[in-house]
């Protein structure tokens, strides 16, 4: 039984057909990279299993139960967190604060009122950015001052933090500086190591074919190919990813 | 450039990370409070010297009343201001609850039961502002815009378009006490000031006004519930603009419907003074604290120098748009690097 099955999942917006029945599944422990265009259908795919969008037809299961989540929230209590694309980190607030958004641990206030528990947030924060080697200097500081590698490091703890069995990163590292994006790699590559299921979008092949076990190449709303990436290479994703191994295929 | 990163393990020191150059300009660069701060001990100090009448214990109290009603409000209005809302209606409503509240009393209510009748008033005003923004999709700056028009006219209906007279002795009595030298108005103003400061450090109710202000999408994925958010931040705004109404009222010793005008403007002013941020997201209760303090120290000097109030606005009006720029300024530093 596979951690994550997605199962002939379908859904348009108006007129377009985005997802035209996708098949995927996702083992514990494995980095499973998703790539395809612009437009391939990519982030509504994700977006599906973390709640955003509800589907028109098809099957998502976590662990051989059916799933199917009504909101982002749903999908977190299920053990699913994602890293989307614009991050969504609140400027104003502190790492740790941005870690524990909506789950801050609380402690009594002279016995009565429920504060947030500010101590035991810092050093939770502190301890979580030692064991990633994350390079975000303090747990206290806010994030507006913070790089995008920095940000991208914050939105990966707080995934590490709350123990979860898939974590989606949607394209984590297209805003970032070279050496950023060596870190983001190792993270994933630790998530993995801890028995957690990653999704992990993007397009920069040279990156995928670092980072991943397996490679799904998305074409038009389809998965046209599934392999392990040790067994392919760039020309051959190219060759899918744009559509032109289908058309040979045909040919033939 | 490799300089402030002790705190990093020599094998990562090659990578600089932008946040240890923002904590180095922290550190040199004037939080926009501290700025506000030295100019109103500047004024006070460039006062007492300059004039006799300035530094008199009749006068400092005199201050201290004005600065504890305009803080009340103030405070309020930081509230939908930092989670990216308004609140204009909050002078109009200092004026309908000074006027609803002297009413109950000339019809004989017993004082506290007064006071709770126009608390409530102020919840249902804070509710109806937080429903029309949350389910209805209103625009915080239009409703609460109506909402100046109509409780203004309100507290005109009530009052039959005069201020209402003959209230308890007891409340002018504590309008004007003093303990420990200290003016009743300004304790009040403090044990507020303490509980929303409380709130907006302590509880996770004040960090999501803040997650909220800041990215209202981040706060939302996070699983905050929003609705509950917006509700608490008009009700407070509300609530506090119906205390100082009150105590505005026992100040005058009437409940008057001319009360307030303008005081929404002040209130904002003070927030973003003292380093509120209108996107949201940002604000103290302390500084806002100072930003009226500044504003109630300006007017009392221009007063007391005889200087004509139309320049008093002028000078105000150049005060908020010189300090919000020092402020832009100084995050873009902050922030730059990004
Ligand atoms: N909420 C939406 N409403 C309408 N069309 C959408 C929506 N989200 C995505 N699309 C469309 O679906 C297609 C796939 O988008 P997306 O999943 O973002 O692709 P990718 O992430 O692979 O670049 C695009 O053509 C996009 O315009
Ligand atoms: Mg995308």
């Amino acid at each position: 039984m596979s951690l994550l099955e997605v199962r002939s999942l379908k859904k348009r917006f108006g007129a377009v057909e985005v997802l035209c029945g996708v098949d995927l599944t996702l083992e514990a422990g494995e980095v499973l990279a998703v790539v395809g265009d612009n437009g391939a259908g990519k982030s509504t795919l994700i977006k599906h299993i973390s709640g955003v969008h509800r589907r028109d037809s098809g099957d998502i299961s976590l662990d051989g139960k059916p799933i199917n989540f009504e909101s982002p929230k749903q999908s977190r209590g299920a053990g699913i967190e994602t890293v989307y694309q614009d991050l969504a980190l609140a400027d104003e607030l502190s790492v740790g604060a941005n870690i524990f958004l909506g789950r801050e641990p609380t402690r009594r206030w002279l016995g009565l009122l429920p504060v947030i528990d500010r101590q035991r947030i810092q050093q939770e924060t502190q301890r979580l950015i030692d064991s990633i080697e994350s390079q975000i200097p303090d747990g206290a500081s806010t994030v507006a001052g913070l790089s995008g590698g920095q940000r991208q490091a914050v939105a990966i703890a707080r995934a590490l933090y709350w123990d979860a069995k898939v974590v989606i990163l949607d394209e984590p590292t297209a805003a970032l500086a070279v050496m950023e994006r060596e870190n983001v790699i190792k993270l994933s590559r630790m998530l993995a190591s801890k028995g957690v299921g990653v999704i992990y979008i993007g397009h920069n092949l040279v990156e995928i074919l670092e980072v991943a076990d397996r490679i799904a190449v998305m074409h038009r709303g389809r998965i046209v190919h599934v392999t392990r990436s040790d067994d392919t290479t760039q020309e051959e994703l190219i060759k899918y990813m744009t559509g032109y191994s289908e058309r040979q295929g045909h040919a033939a | 450039m490799a300089t402030h990163d002790a705190n990093l393990s020599p094998g990562r020191r090659m990578k600089i990370p932008a946040a240890t150059k923002t904590r180095h300009l922290r550190k040199w660069g004037l939080p926009v409070e501290t700025l506000v701060l030295g100019l109103t001990l500047l004024l006070w100090i460039v006062m007492s010297i300059s004039t006799s009448t300035f530094l008199t214990s009749n006068n400092v109290v005199n201050i201290l009343r004005q600065v504890s009603i305009d803080s009340i409000i103030a405070f309020g209005v930081l509230f939908p201001i930092l989670i990216r809302g308004i609140d204009l209606s909050v002078g109009s409503v200092v004026a309908l609850s000074g006027v609803v509240c002297a009413t109950l009393l000339t019809m004989g209510l017993p004082i506290p039961i007064a006071i709770a009748l126009t608390l409530v008033l102020g919840v249902a005003i804070g509710s109806l502002n937080a429903f029309s923004v949350y389910r209805l999709g209103i625009p915080a700056f239009i409703i609460t815009l109506a909402g100046l028009q109509a409780f203004r006219g309100g507290a005109f209906l009530v009052s039959d378009g005069t201020s209402v007279f003959g209230l308890p002795k007891a409340l002018s009595a504590f309008a004007r006490a003093e303990w420990l030298g200290i003016p009743s108005l300004f304790w009040s103003m403090l044990v507020i000031g303490l509980v929303l400061h409380f709130i907006l450090s302590r509880t996770r109710t004040g960090r999501y006004m803040v997650a909220m202000g800041s990215n209202h999408e981040s706060a939302r994925r996070a699983g905050i519930n929003i609705k509950r958010i917006v509700f608490f931040a008009y009700i407070v705004s509300s609530v506090t603009a119906c205390i100082a109404g009150m105590l505005l009222m026992a100040r005058m010793s009437i409940g008057s419907p001319t009360a307030g005008v303008a005081y929404e403007l002040n209130a904002i002013a003070a927030a973003v003074v003292g380093g509120a941020s209108l996107f949201g997201g940002r604000g103290s209760v302390l500084g806002t604290f100072i930003g009226a303090l500044l504003f109630a120290t300006i007017a009392n000097a221009a007063n007391l120098l005889g200087i004509d109030s139309f320049w008093q606005m002028v000078a105000t009006g150049v005060l908020i748009a010189a300090v919000v720029y020092v402020d832009n300024l100084h995050k873009r530093r902050q922030s730059g690097m990004k």
